[in-house]
């Protein structure tokens, strides 16, 4: 490629353009305007997504990443365009999403000044960042958002922040892009040890009572097929993380539910009655293993993971193989030798049975007046064919939704799982919805996160994305009220809300919609919801004081799993 | 247990790479009890040389949380047995003083220090040592007034007969060829 003059902001936008970027989230502000005056020439060849708040922008490029793989890109200006952004780079960095944010600084002869919209964002990210830059002048550019793309992409991925100032977009530089293949203080794939490896197959073949935990790590090594082979070779059950999600399909024989603290019976109980854990790609986050000291007691660990500080780091590994789980699982399944367990699964069957008979039947197929947050979303999840992408926000109909819709191929799940983000779910459907455009995205989101975000349904209108949103309302923040009603002896502090008219609103907007608050109407509303071509609103009123079970009360242990209250 | 550690950090020169460093420390309630920064042997990398007091359980996760850092080459632990090191300190005491009590003279001459600078009003002694030395000479010589005094962060070598971090770039250097 021969070099030529071109413009800093110019250069950011053919530097996106190298690395592949068909899709950006942002809004523009005084400090980031040349990269905004460079973007306006090139509006063929990447898509911009003007977001209304940057929180949006940056929570929609979560949803694209995560649905796709990629990085997600935004744009900010400086000062609170910038400090905006740090929800969902927080965010981004607990739950490993790829993200490359560029914001706008103030020229840099007034850094420090505090200058007009100057904020140290540089310094405010660096905790929540995977990797950050400040760049000051215009040669810096390409070489900068080469290592940004390598950095967020590559291991594990997280999110990375480039902080551009104002005279370094407009000073001139000859350029050229060279992709970043690597950096001499950065590994981010560990070299796998065969011997590891060996050794953890030797201790599965001599399991009696294997229990694999899958979390994110599978999806983001695109292992899901790895996965399938070495449980069924080994007859291993497996269970999923909240983020594991859908790296297998709800209905594989061997995947016996999710883990955690609302997580199914079997996996939360007989976690403490196996005898070997093999857990891929997950983090033992405190949600997962309730009380550490009383979590897998009688097992040992054999933990693949590909960052080397996860190990050891909640649950001594008795082994711990470093490397990509696309390759080490491989290795494994190559390693270990065919085997079944079956009257060990029928535990986990057998546990089901108790699940389903106190809570789940319940859940889905009600009796009582009041609608459920269960049965929604099995009927949305059987409308789709269990194809969907579901993105949720947090609280109690994250978990139900998690538990309930089922899916059949992997990347469909997008939530907020470490962080516990509100407000997420509306903009990262966005972000779902533009990179799976083929894909009906089915957005789960209660009312109080609903309204953390709710401007968002602006951009979803300009842009005509046909997200599916289903207001799951019961005037509550539901599962704050449920811990107030469990263990705040019912003292209910400031979680009742007073809801606006969300049809009305979404009206407003421009968005099609209509409420359902009879369990008659429920099946036809959803469908009606699915069928319409463009974006669609639907708030389903349900029952006011339902509780999310079963439930690792915190801080106990996962033996201790409550089915009721 | 708790006792004192010193961590090494290898790193290439990156503004903004001390404040990600003690982001691990202060995410996690540590405190830094010393601190020394320094270009190392091999030109452009930096040294960074901390002094914590901690458990070796917890030692251990915030130097693979600093080794996770982008810019980090390398970090490694050691207690204190394992290691040679020093600090300075400088003392400035009143020029005076010394000429009224005579056992000072014979404590600086006992405890290994040097006079750095006579200057009419004042006197700037040096001492090299462990903590406690340097505190000791402190205590003594505050019984004539010590006008100023500072101590410098930890400077250590380990006992190891190679370096470690020389050992490490040639692998690193070689597994990144091999990504070619």
């Amino acid at each position: 490629m021969t070099k030529r003059k071109i413009s800093g902001s110019q250069a950011v936008i053919l530097s996106l353009l190298e690395e592949g970027v068909d899709t950006i989230f942002g809004y523009p502000g005084g400090a980031i305007m040349p990269i905004y005056d460079a973007l306006y020439d090139h509006d063929k060849n990447v898509k911009h997504i003007l977001t209304r708040h940057e929180q949006g922008a940056v929570h929609a490029a979560e949803g694209y990443a995560r649905v796709t793989g990629k990085a997600g890109v935004c744009f900010a200006t400086s000062g609170p365009g910038a400090t905006n952004l740090i929800t969902g780079i927080a965010d981004a960095m607990i739950d490993s999403t790829p993200l490359v944010c560029i914001t706008g600084q103030v020229a840099s002869p007034l850094l420090g000044t505090d200058a007009f919209q100057e904020s140290d964002v540089v310094g405010i990210s660096m905790p929540v960042t995977k990797w950050n830059y400040q760049i000051t002048t215009p040669e810096e550019i390409p070489v900068a958002i080469a290592q940004a793309f390598y950095i967020a992409q590559t291991g594990r991925p997280g999110p990375v922040l480039l902080d551009i100032t104002k005279d370094a977009q407009f000073g001139e530089l000859d350029f050229e892009y060279k992709k970043c293949r690597k950096i001499r203080s950065y590994v981010p794939d560990p070299q796998i040890d065969p011997f590891k490896v060996k050794e953890a197959a030797d201790i599965i073949d001599e399991a009696k009572r294997p229990l694999l935990l899958f979390g994110q790590g599978v999806i983001i090594a695109q292992a899901e097929e790895e996965l399938k082979a070495f449980v069924e070779k080994t007859g291993t059950p497996a269970a999923w993380t909240l983020l594991g999600l859908s790296a297998m399909p709800t209905d594989h024989p061997l995947n016996v539910g999710m883990l955690g603290m609302h997580g199914n019976y079997g996996p939360n109980l007989l976690t403490n009655e196996a005898d070997v854990i093999i857990a891929v790609g997950m983090r033992f986050d405190d949600r997962v293993t309730g009380k550490v000291t009383a979590y897998a007691s009688n097992a040992k660990i054999i933990h693949f993971e590909i960052d080397p500080s996860e190990i050891n780091k909640i649950k001594r590994a008795d082994v711990a193989v470093l490397g990509n789980a696309k390759k080490t699982l491989k290795m494994l399944t190559d390693n270990v030798k065919q085997n079944r367990h079956d009257d060990w699964l029928a535990r986990f069957r057998e546990c089901d049975k108790i699940e389903n008979e106190k809570i789940i039947h319940k859940d889905l197929f009600p009796e009582k007046p009041g609608l459920t947050m269960g049965e929604v979303i099995r009927i949305a999840g059987d409308k789709t064919n269990h194809e969907a992408i579901l993105v949720t926000d947090v609280g109690q109909h994250q978990m139900v939704a998690s538990r309930y819709f089922k899916f059949r191929q992997p990347r469909s799940n997008v939530t907020s799982g470490g962080l516990g983000t509100m407000g997420f779910g509306l903009p990262a459907s966005m972000g779902a919805q533009l990179g799976a455009p083929e894909r009906t995205v089915i957005a789960v989101i209660g009312d109080g996160g609903f309204q953390m975000t709710i401007q968002e349904l602006g951009t979803i209108a300009q842009n005509k994305l046909p997200v599916k949103i289903i207001i799951l309302n019961n005037n509550f923040l539901g599962m704050v009220r449920q811990w107030q009603q469990l263990f705040f002896e019912k003292r209910y502090s400031f979680t009742e809300l007073q809801n606006p008219d969300f049809i009305a609103i979404g009206k407003g907007f421009g968005i099609e919609g209509h409420k359902v608050e009879i369990r008659g109407e429920l099946e036809q509303g959803i469908e009606k919801m699915i069928n319409h071509p463009g974006p669609y609103l639907l708030e389903v009123v349900i029952e006011k004081e339902d509780n999310v079970f079963p439930m690792v009360p915190s801080g106990a242990s996962v033996s201790e799993i409550m089915l009721e209250p | 247990m708790k006792k004192e550690f010193n961590i090494t950090v290898f790193s290439e020169n990156h503004i903004g790479l001390l404040t990600r460093i003690t982001i691990v420390f202060t995410r996690r309630k540590v405190n830094i009890d010393s601190l020394t920064v320094s270009e190392s042997a091999l030109p452009g990398i930096y040294k960074f040389t901390i002094v914590i007091n901690s458990t070796e359980e917890q030692v251990i996760k915030i130097v693979g949380q600093i080794e996770k850092q982008i810019d980090v080459l390398k970090a490694f632990y050691h207690t204190n047995d394992e290691m040679i090191y020093q600090e300075i300190a400088l003392y400035k005491v009143p020029t005076e003083a010394l000429f009224e009590n005579d056992t000072i003279e014979k404590v600086v001459r006992n405890s290994g220090a040097r006079i750095l600078e006579i200057a009419r009003e004042y006197t700037v002694i040096e001492k090299t040592g462990h903590k406690e030395e340097t505190q000791e000479l402190f205590k003594e010589l505050n019984k004539i007034k010590v006008m100023q005094f500072i101590r410098s962060g930890r400077v250590a070598l380990t006992r190891d007969p190679i370096e470690r971090l020389s050992e490490f770039l040639k692998e690193r250097d070689a597994l990144l060829e091999s990504l070619d």
